[in-house]
């Protein structure tokens, strides 16, 4: 579903990302891992159009979409749930979920995202930045459900949560798995990546430096944990 | 009493001229992200085209505070398509020259046709004369203008939160980026606002014509003081822009008469005003901190 080729990224004179090329199919999690800065961010700025300082290519179902800015992107079923949430402070947390178009084949109707998401629903008039952290991330993720987002680019998705909201953002990606949405994940959390995801990619200094499956991550956590600094 | 109930409502008449440039700065500011300095020439093309339609056409009052804000939203417009978008990838500084210097060449071109004294415009007959509310009386254009202004910034509020539209205007101020990338084609936008921001300033000038002198400074005297306003309510707050135009304005005409004794204070009260809120909050009263995009 998503090809990346030969994908480049720089910020000025430095280089991020050296020629990555990794592809997801349809309906599969794969996670990237990585120290911070290894460019995992970066990696999905790219792919929704974000970083202005790229070469490569990046197709979607054979679709280049290297040249189409990111709302285009948007449009064509990307998901973008980024690393600070992206909450609105001038939006309602309604309008928060309501304000992207629906782009797929199965949008969640507003009345599913409050069934499923009760904490949104009581808070649903407020600033949608006076909602907890925790809420926050499931407003990030009920927004791409709503918009029908077939492929979810989420960058650390769990990132200081409790391991209960961990638990709840695991449940949801699983749910839109069935559903055959697909998702690239960026994630530290060994453990909850191995329990969402398919593959993993393992990405440092701006290049993979390994495919893994998920018996090879649980194999070699130790390891890994110990690399990833965490 | 009527002293005060006076310089209050003449502070709220100002402060209407300030709330309707500073709300066009401020639309204008969040979605392109440019300060328009070139604001108070169009507030000032807005009073003279009313000058000049009416002298030159015979185009009334009313005509004119139509036909004014919708030729300089269209000029606004052309002008955001030929040069102002180019300025979003450039140094600041370039906003300032382009726009300031966009003021020269506007001011000039009257200037040269008009001279720069300054012409009277006759107040609409069925605004003239005076409005008694009991104890004291009001001229009744005046009257019109704090109505008018007041229903025109509601208007405006109710469209940016209740409508679809303010919701894409709101998010694309805050976060431009983000919002692209949520399948809003965020440039398609930015056209249009900024000719309404435009607009807005054109409306200020037909309607300041038949309280103010009519010349070709009559802006550049004003926007200086409706700067202090957009930065005293948070650049790009579209609430702060009004409150602030209203605040300040009460603010200038209380000193102007209860400080007299004291002219350097107040003649500088809105400068005094705007470095103390900026110890206070940098951002400016409504303003948040710059978020990433």
């Amino acid at each position: 579903m998503l090809r990346i080729e030969n994908l480049s990224a720089f910020y000025g004179e430095a280089q991020v990302l050296r020629e990555v090329s990794l592809e997801v199919a349809a309906g599969e999690v794969v996670t990237l891992v990585g120290r911070n800065g290894a460019g995992k961010s970066t990696l999905l700025r790219c792919v929704m159009g974000l970083h202005p300082g790229q070469r490569g290519t990046v197709s979607l179902d054979g679709r280049d979409l290297t040249k189409l800015p990111a709302y285009k992107r948007a449009r064509l079923g990307l998901g973008w749930v980024p690393d600070d949430r992206g909450a609105y402070a001038t939006l309602t947390v309604t309008e928060n979920l309501t304000l992207p178009p629906r782009v797929g084949p199965d949008p969640w109707p507003l009345e599913r995202v409050y069934e499923a998401f009760p904490a949104l629903y009581a808070r649903r008039d407020s600033a949608a930045t006076m909602l907890s952290g925790g809420e926050q991330q499931m407003l990030a993720l009920a927004r791409v459900l709503r918009m029908g987002a077939r492929l979810l680019l989420c960058d650390e998705p769990t990132e200081g949560l409790s391991p209960l909201l961990v638990q709840q953002v695991g449940d949801l990606l699983r749910e839109a798995k069935q559903h055959g949405v697909t998702v690239l994940l960026v994630e530290q959390n060994l453990h909850f990546a191995t329990g969402v995801a398919d593959r993993h990619y393992l990405l440092a200094e701006g290049r993979i430096a390994e495919a893994m499956d998920n018996s090879e991550v649980r194999s070699r956590e130790r390891e890994l944990l110990a690399y990833l600094g965490i | 009493m009527s002293g005060f109930a006076q310089n209050t409502f003449n502070g709220l008449v100002s402060g209407a001229f300030y709330a309707l440039l500073a709300l066009g700065l401020a639309v204008i500011f969040g979605m392109l992200r440019v300060v328009n300095f070139a604001h108070g020439a169009f507030y000032m093309l807005g009073a003279f085209g009313a000058y000049v339609l009416l002298t030159e056409a015979g185009v009334p009052f009313w005509a004119a505070l139509v036909i004014m804000p919708l030729a300089l939203g269209l000029l606004g417009m052309a002008l955001e398509r030929a040069v102002i978008h180019r300025l979003t990838r450039l140094d600041p500084l370039y906003n300032f020259l382009l726009t300031f210097g966009l003021t020269l060449i506007l001011q000039d071109l009257v200037k040269t046709r008009y001279g720069v004294q300054s012409s009277p415009y006759a107040t609409p007959a069925a605004l003239s004369g005076s409005v008694d509310f009991g104890l004291f009386d009001f001229p009744t254009y005046r009257v019109f203008i704090l109505g008018f202004t007041v229903l025109l910034c509601v208007g405006v509020w109710w469209v940016l939160s209740r409508t679809r539209i303010g919701m894409v205007v709101r998010a694309a101020t805050e976060r431009p980026e983000l919002t692209r990338a949520f399948g809003i084609d965020v440039g398609r936008w930015v056209t249009p606002v900024f000719g309404f921001g435009i607009g807005l300033a054109g409306l200020a000038g037909v309607l300041a014509a038949p309280m103010r002198a009519v010349n070709p400074l009559m802006g550049a005297d004003l926007i200086i003081v409706v700067f202090a306003v957009v930065v005293i309510g948070g650049l790009g707050s579209i609430f702060g822009s009004v409150a602030a135009g209203f605040g300040i304005g009460l603010v200038q005409a209380w000193g102007e008469s209860y400080l007299s004794d004291f002219p350097i204070v107040s003649q500088t009260i809105v400068f005094i005003v705007m470095a103390v809120v900026l110890l206070w909050r940098p951002a400016g009263l409504f303003g948040r901190e710059e978020a990433p995009a």
